[in-house]
């Protein structure tokens, strides 16, 4: 038997490092050729490292939530075969013939409760029947005292001592209120004495009991990369934001119209599209709101490319595919491009070029989208658009109140690089060109 | 006629009723107690304490006489031994004497006033005690009935002449040469016991299928066995029916349905014991009533506000600790403390021989409750102390809840486990589980290791067999 050390492979992208996120194995596991290993993350992209050999895992370097440095060892493996050379040519055969009684093992290795299952009916060999005695344990007794299932039946005498059950008649306290935590569930002192400090059940609610367990989730992988991206966001940029109304009714009835009969070439359209569209033409106005502001160096980089960031959101976390060269694109070359990223993104496809480069971002939560919402704008860009719930409210038209689908647009700016007044020139320019959508058609 | 006003008058002055006594003038209430008789009760003055006597009287009568026969594997020998059972009775009351003086002590100690005659009740506050010197009107803002039991009279066999009481046994001055005890339970085996000891014949006649109805077959297999080898004749499902008209015998039908003579000196009646009321004036109360018993509720209350009643006039089980414990809480609530009754256990010990003690659930009743057990059992065979007490019959039975381990009940039979009682009481008051007797450090070498091994062995590992 030799063994095998499989190092962290280039993940590409040009990186030194990456951040391991998942185990896909664990000591003992026998694997083979290809089986997944772990998946580390890069700035974006999830990348998953599969098993060169077949073998048995006998080390792992990391645990989740450390950075990898490529090339480091991440698995050793003890695999069939010898290491030296000089082995007799049988010895090639023998990897193959051997992992064979372990491939049954091997394919439950990315459910580890089911191989346990399957592995309890396994020993034949009957212990001597003294020894099959169930030995309880402390830890046994514990558990059934804590589990509130264990709760005693109705008439049952509550287990204490004569001392704690004189000092709660003392107290007028009744011990059926009360679960103990000693053994057998019997009731201690300090059960009483944290009941007398916490108040009689009685005043709550039947059924409801206080809940102390903290479950500890350690902030691993695309939510690490949120947590720092929003903490930096939040704590360099000075947002200022502006939210504005905007009535959408005859961009939803042209919308509905251009819906009517979609090709592939023109597929459905969300409102997206459009407001990309709006985005592109405002921008071209205002040219200063498509950058990126180095502030470390002090330099704003002003994109003649628009390339519009989607924040999506997807079963890992939240992600922002890029648009890339959306005054490129029509209004349904727009549409379809959307719609490829974010799918890539929600189903983790997205390569990392696809999910970086963008100069300015969208946020919507669609129909959830609330009536205003505070965008964190997505850093080093200086302006974000966020899309609030489209609805139909009453609106007065000089004479009358009259239905009009309205939608809010909250949209953040850098304050630092952006005043107010560019803020809201370029906000109420979006408004102005999605009021009347013709003029998304005009060019030039 | 002189009037006595009290914050708490208690009538009777056995276990229950000078313990709730004593305790109501420790807590400084102002206390009357009444009693007809002696104080102590039955269980002082012919119950229990006379009766420990007389069985170690006879323990000690049959060792000698082992000694003599030269039957002892240690080799002792001794002359044949002789008994005055005069000097015995003697001792036995000086005994009793003292333990009297005791209780007037105590009482006296706790600043409570004695009234001695018989009491009756005129209403729910005012009690009329017929003294030596005429009646006493007591008034009282509450009331403890504690009068007792007494033996129950089989209307074909009358106390009187050879028919005897268990009073009357302890009373005896000689060895009946043959005597015939009608019941089998835990006084009549006692005494049974005692008196084959010293040399009497014995015949039992119990109208039940086993002896000891109290304890399961396991428990009282080996009392049956040593009855045998003491030459106890036992006749089980066998009825008295009276006696022959020369007074001589006993006239039984067998449960075969045959009639058959016992000839018999003296016969003991001990076929249970019946509350005493008569005569308390209780049809002015109109108590509720439990059967024969005085019903009460778990702070020993009557239907009648201030009125309790404690010990064997409530109820079974009519054991003296029980109206000790009852009493000591009555005298609490009287001082105005939030008491009720909550203990987990009643111990019940047979001083047969061997002894027999019983705490908390046997096996059969805690299937019969629903609960999942386990017990473990150890014999005293396997135990050091045992041995060396000439007294390896027996074992210690622990039953524990399967789940929790909690210990639910503990049996033992077997010399002198009748000590063993408060330990097993202890653990399950304290809600002990078998890991906690387990893990409790016995003396060595004692019976009571046989306690932590059966505990042991519930568990899956005893170590001493």
């Amino acid at each position: 038997m030799a063994e095998r050390i499989i190092k962290l492979p280039d993940v590409g992208e040009g990186i030194a490092e990456a951040e391991l996120v998942e185990w896909h194995v664990k000591i003992g596991d026998i694997i083979r050729e290809d089986d997944l290993l772990a998946a580390v993350m890069t700035d974006k992209a999830t990348v998953e490292i599969p098993s060169p050999v077949d073998g048995e895992v006998t080390w792992i370097g990391a645990e989740i939530g450390d950075t990898v440095a490529i090339g480091s060892a991440l698995v050793k493996l003890k695999v069939a075969g010898a290491p030296s050379a000089e082995e007799p040519a049988a010895a090639p055969e023998a990897p193959k013939e051997a992992p064979k009684p372990a491939a049954k093992p091997a394919a439950t290795t990315e459910a580890p409760a089911a191989k346990a299952e399957a592995s309890k009916p396994a020993p034949t060999v009957e212990p001597p029947k003294a020894m099959t005695v169930p030995k309880p344990t402390r830890g046994v007794v514990q558990a059934i005292a804590q589990n509130p299932a264990s709760r005693r039946a109705p008439g049952e005498k509550p287990l204490a001592s004569p001392a704690v059950r004189l000092k709660a008649r003392e107290a007028g306290i009744d011990l059926r209120q009360l679960s103990g935590t000693g053994p057998a569930g019997r009731i201690l002192h300090k059960d009483l004495d944290a009941y007398l400090l916490r108040g009689p059940d009685a005043e709550r609610a039947p059924g409801l009991s206080e809940k102390t367990a903290v479950t500890d989730i350690k902030v691993v992988g695309l939510r690490r990369k949120i947590a720092e991206k929003m903490a930096l966001s939040k704590s360099r940029i000075p947002h200022i934001t502006i939210v504005e109304e905007v009535n959408v009714t005859p961009l939803e009835d042209l919308r509905a119209t251009l819906n009517k009969k979609p090709t592939p070439e023109r597929p459905k359209l969300t409102l997206l599209p459009f407001l990309m569209r709006a985005m592109v033409k405002a921008i071209s106005e205002q040219p200063n709101l498509n950058a990126l502001y180095d502030d470390d160096a002090g330099v704003i980089h002003q994109h003649a490319g628009i390339h519009i960031g989607i924040a999506t959101q997807t079963p890992t976390g939240l992600m922002v595919p890029v648009v890339k060269h959306a005054e490129a694109r029509d209004i349904w070359g727009c549409g379809i491009e959307l719609n490829r990223i974010a799918e890539r993104a929600r189903d983790g496809t997205a390569t990392r070029d696809e999910l970086t480069g963008s100069t300015i971002t969208i946020t919507s939560l669609g129909a959830l989208g609330g009536i205003a919402t505070t965008p964190v704008i997505n850093y080093p860009e200086v302006a974000i658009v966020g899309v609030n719930k489209m609805m139909i409210r009453p609106i007065w038209d000089g004479t009358t109140f009259v239905p009009r689908k309205m939608m809010n647009l909250s949209s953040s700016f850098d304050h630092r690089v952006i005043d107010g007044w560019d803020a809201a020139i370029f906000v109420q320019r979006l408004k102005e060109l999605l009021e009347n959508p013709a003029t998304l058609f005009i060019d030039g | 006629m002189t009037e006595i006003t009290c914050k708490l008058l208690v009538i009777g002055a056995g276990p229950g009723g000078y313990v709730c006594a004593i305790r109501a003038g420790q807590l400084g209430l102002d206390t009357v107690i009444v009693e007809s008789t002696k104080l102590g009760g039955s269980c002082l003055n012919i119950g229990c304490i006379p009766s420990k006597a007389m069985i170690h009287v006879a323990e000690e009568f049959e060792k000698a006489a082992h000694a003599a026969a030269g039957k002892t594997p240690f080799g002792l020998t001794a002359s044949a031994p002789k008994l005055d059972l005069k000097q015995a009775v003697a001792w036995k009351d000086g005994i009793v004497q003292r333990l009297n003086n005791g209780v007037a002590a105590l009482l006296r100690k706790s600043k409570v006033k004695i009234v001695h005659g018989r009491a009756r009740f005129r209403d729910g506050k005012t009690v009329i005690v017929e003294t030596e010197t005429g009646p006493r009107t007591i008034k009282a803002e509450t009331i403890v009935i504690a009068t007792g039991s007494a033996p129950v009279e089989l209307p074909f066999l009358p106390f009187g002449g050879n028919v005897i009481s268990s009073t009357g046994a302890l009373a005896l001055t000689e060895v009946p040469k043959r005597l015939a005890v009608v019941g089998g339970g835990y006084i009549g085996l006692e005494l049974g016991t005692a008196f084959a000891k010293l040399g009497a014949k014995v015949t039992v006649v119990e109208a039940q299928a086993s002896i000891l109805p109290l304890y399961d077959a396991e428990l009282t297999a080996p009392v049956a066995k040593h009855l045998a080898a003491l030459g106890v004749e036992v006749l089980l499902g066998a009825k008295a029916r009276g006696m022959t008209p020369k007074g001589n015998a006993l006239l039984i039908e067998t449960a075969g349905g045959e009639e058959k003579r016992i000839e018999a000196d003296k016969v003991l009646v001990t076929v249970g014991r019946a509350p005493v009321t008569n005569g308390l004036g209780l049809e002015e109360l109109v108590l509720d009533m439990d059967g024969r018993f005085i019903r009460i509720g778990e702070r020993c209350e009557t239907s009648m506000r201030g009125i309790h009643a404690i010990g064997d006039v409530t109820g079974e089980p009519m054991l003296a600790h029980r109206a000790m414990a009852q009493g000591e809480m009555v005298a609490e609530i009287a001082a105005g403390l939030p008491r009720a009754w909550d203990k987990r256990c009643i111990p019940a010990v047979c001083f047969t021989d061997p002894e027999i003690v019983s705490v908390g659930l046997s096996p059969e009743e805690a299937g019969k409750a629903g609960l999942e057990i386990k017990t473990g059992k150890f014999p005293f065979a396997a135990n050091g102390r045992a041995m060396t007490r000439h007294g390896e019959q027996g074992f210690v039975r622990i039953v524990a809840q399967a789940q929790t381990q909690l210990v639910l009940g503990i049996q033992a039979v077997g010399q002198g486990v009748s000590e063993l009682s408060s330990t097993f009481g202890l653990a399950i008051e304290m809600g002990a589980t078998l890991e906690d007797i387990a893990g409790t450090i016995h003396a060595h070498p004692t019976l009571g290791e046989a306690a932590q091994e059966a505990a042991l062995m519930a568990l899956g590992h005893a170590i001493h067999i």
